[in-house]
């Protein structure tokens, strides 16, 4: 072995040093740890070694999001194909949907997606980290991941590209960067895309590869999304089973159609710890509640079939679950540990109004029947607050406690009152 | 300058940059959202804050020393209301669709912080021409972002510029709309203004690190 011959990355190591507290540094740094662990150890003092730094957390939710990811490839051929040609009479698994000429679809269509995302976002965060002279922040990992997941398929890039922006800078770095945000990121690029461009992001042409172009010729195709047919009280016209529902054979946002790996992907948050369960399970309750009620209101026939909410007062509440983004917003959006509720019992009420809200905002929204994004959005405006009150609430039973303790010998009261100083 | 000295003189120019009504005072926010859909009606807006402030610092500066200090403030409101009124009148005569868009937000120039304050804080102690100075100052600094904010939200929201079609043809698909750009209807809603006040504020500071607040 030669000495003298640089490999990549002791080259790697050697720049790094020559570019040590200049002003590009943290870029550097950035791309230098993606790459390779740091060739330096530090030499003094104790260290708590804890496997799951903010970038392995961060790797273990995309892990949980590549299978949605590969999910949405093969349906983006899938439904456009079943758009063209009708659906399968027979479905099988192989011959209709891993298909080579699927994932093409998703590879020409959902891929540049990621692509923009990522590199669009990135950069903002490289150029914030070297004007700041910070380290590049881990924090656009996931969110780059969620965002081509969360709109729809034929969103062009540019409009994708500006609400990047637009989303890290206000949604995140005027914060101060990652772990700072009071809003969820990726949550704030959709919200963005939603009102600025509302024909791209919805209707029943842009979930589907190809329906924007078609429209208005002769071979138009159409891919309303199952909360669109409902909305129009179409409910009757649609051809997808519930299970069809459950596995995500069904138009919608990039990555949210499939319930059941979103399940998957949850079940792998909860069991390696990086997401709550608590919020999850609180949101799904929130959502069964809501649900219960909307279809309560139905079966004491206040609401007549001519109603323009029976199409989704009427739809069975546990079905809420399995279509469109709320199962894919609890599990990966809902959780954020930033923006969520930090306390464990705030969490349970955090995640029940985001349920609660994203059905009702479902219902009730004249112009787009979808409401998980906004719920979430709500939710984590308030999350601050459900702690405050949960502390106090928690700073007040203890404080009872201790005023009726018998433990202290002497002057109880005054030693609560001193108590009571120094934690409020 | 001859006309000004130079103590006068910064009572036009300080508003307009580190002593802002809107960037720095946070004042008349409630109107820079309203109506900076539109470059034609913040300037509309900013030209009748001017005649109305202007004037009316003269006249209550005019009266200073014969407000009794415990009605001041309807006196005060008296002045703005009828200056206001004036204001409206001479649009709903001469440009009728424009005070049709700015609606009741003329009127809500009597409500607007930045007059009352400026009555307040500098016309009841000084004379009448530092007063019209100031007024005017004072309404071009508020002008100044309004015209900004609603330059940004027209030409992103509305793809035009007072009305001119600037950017090209959104429904025959002419000028940048070829390419496949589209406006932005964010840029059309009030939080919008927000947003873009708030974009001025954070250059503005970071301009200026003296004028960044302690926490």
């Amino acid at each position: 072995m030669s000495d003298k011959k640089l490999t990549f990355k002791k080259r790697l190591h050697i720049l790094k040093h020559h570019y040590r507290g200049k002003k590009m540094a943290p870029a550097f740094n950035a791309l230098h740890t993606f790459l390779f662990a740091p060739d330096e150890t530090t030499h003094s003092g104790s260290h708590v070694r804890a496997a799951d730094d903010l970038k392995r957390t961060m790797n273990t939710v995309i892990m949980a999001l590549v299978p949605v990811l590969l999910f949405s490839m093969f349906n983006a051929g899938y439904q456009h194909f079943s758009a063209i040609n009708g659906f399968p009479q027979e479905f099988s698994l192989m011959n209709d949907f891993l298909t080579w000429d699927n994932f093409w679809i998703g590879i020409i269509k959902v891929l540049p997606l990621v692509v923009v995302s990522y590199g669009v976002g990135l950069l903002v965060e490289f150029i914030f980290a070297v004007i700041k002279g910070h380290e590049v922040e881990e924090g656009y990992l996931v969110t780059g991941m969620l965002v081509p997941l969360i709109v729809p398929i034929d969103t062009p890039l540019w409009m994708l590209a500006v609400a990047v922006v637009f989303g890290v800078v206000i949604g995140k770095e005027v914060f101060g960067g990652t772990g700072m945000n009071i809003l969820n990121p990726a949550l704030t690029i959709r919200a963005f895309l939603f009102f600025a461009y509302p024909t791209w992001m919805s209707g029943d042409k842009v979930w589907v590869y190809e329906a924007v172009e078609r429209a208005g010729g002769p071979d138009a195709i159409s891919g309303e999304t199952i909360l669109g047919y409902l909305a129009q009280n179409k409910g009757a016209e649609m051809s997808y089973s519930v299970s069809d529902m459950f596995f995500g054979f069904i138009p919608g946002s990039v990555g949210e159609t499939s319930a059941f790996l979103i399940l998957l992907g949850g079940l792998f948050l909860i069991f390696s710890k990086i997401a709550s369960w608590r919020i999850m399970l609180s949101a799904v309750i929130g959502s069964l509640v809501m649900g219960l009620i909307f279809n309560g209101v139905v079966d004491a026939g206040w609401i007549g079939e001519t109603s323009k909410f029976y199409g989704l007062m009427s739809f069975d509440f546990w079905q809420h679950l399995i279509v469109g983004g709320l199962a894919f917003g609890i599990v990966y959006m809902a959780t954020d540990p930033v923006t969520g509720a930090q306390t464990n019992r705030g969490k349970w009420f955090y995640g029940f109004f985001i349920g609660f809200l994203s059905v009702m905002i479902r219902v009730f929204n004249p112009a787009y029947p979808e409401g998980v994004f906004l719920a979430i959005l709500l939710m984590n405006v308030f999350a601050p607050t459900i702690d405050h009150y949960v502390v106090r609430g928690n700073v007040k039973r203890r404080m009872k406690r201790l005023k009726n303790a018998t433990i202290l010998p002497k002057d109880s009261a005054g030693k609560a009152n001193e108590l009571h100083a120094e934690t409020v | 300058m001859a006309l000004l000295t130079k103590k006068d003189a910064s009572l036009i120019t300080d508003p307009l940059a580190d002593n802002n009504p809107i960037t720095i005072q946070v004042l008349g926010i409630c109107s820079a959202l309203a109506i900076t859909a539109e470059l034609k009606a913040s300037i509309v807006m900013a030209v009748a804050v001017m005649f109305v402030l202007g004037l009316g610092n003269v006249v209550i500066s005019l009266m200073r020393n014969v407000i009794p200090s415990k009605i001041r403030i309807i006196v005060q409101l008296i002045v703005v209301a009828t200056l206001v009124i004036v204001v409206d009148q001479v649009l709903k005569a001469f440009a009728y669709e424009l005070s049709k868009t700015l609606s009741v937000f003329v009127g809500l120039i009597i409500t607007n912080c930045i007059i009352m304050g400026r009555f307040e804080a500098f016309a009841l102690a000084n004379g009448p021409w530092k007063s019209f100075l100031d007024g005017i100052g004072n309404s071009l600094g508020y002008g100044v972002i309004l015209i900004i904010v609603g330059f940004f939200r027209e030409l992103l929201g509305s793809g035009t510029l007072l009305g001119y079609k600037v950017l090209g043809d959104p429904i025959a698909k002419t000028g940048l709309y070829a390419t496949g750009y589209e406006n932005n209807g964010f840029m059309i809603i009030p939080p919008a203004a927000l947003i873009v006040v708030g974009i001025i504020i954070w250059v503005q500071r970071s301009r200026n690190p003296a004028l960044v607040e302690d926490n």
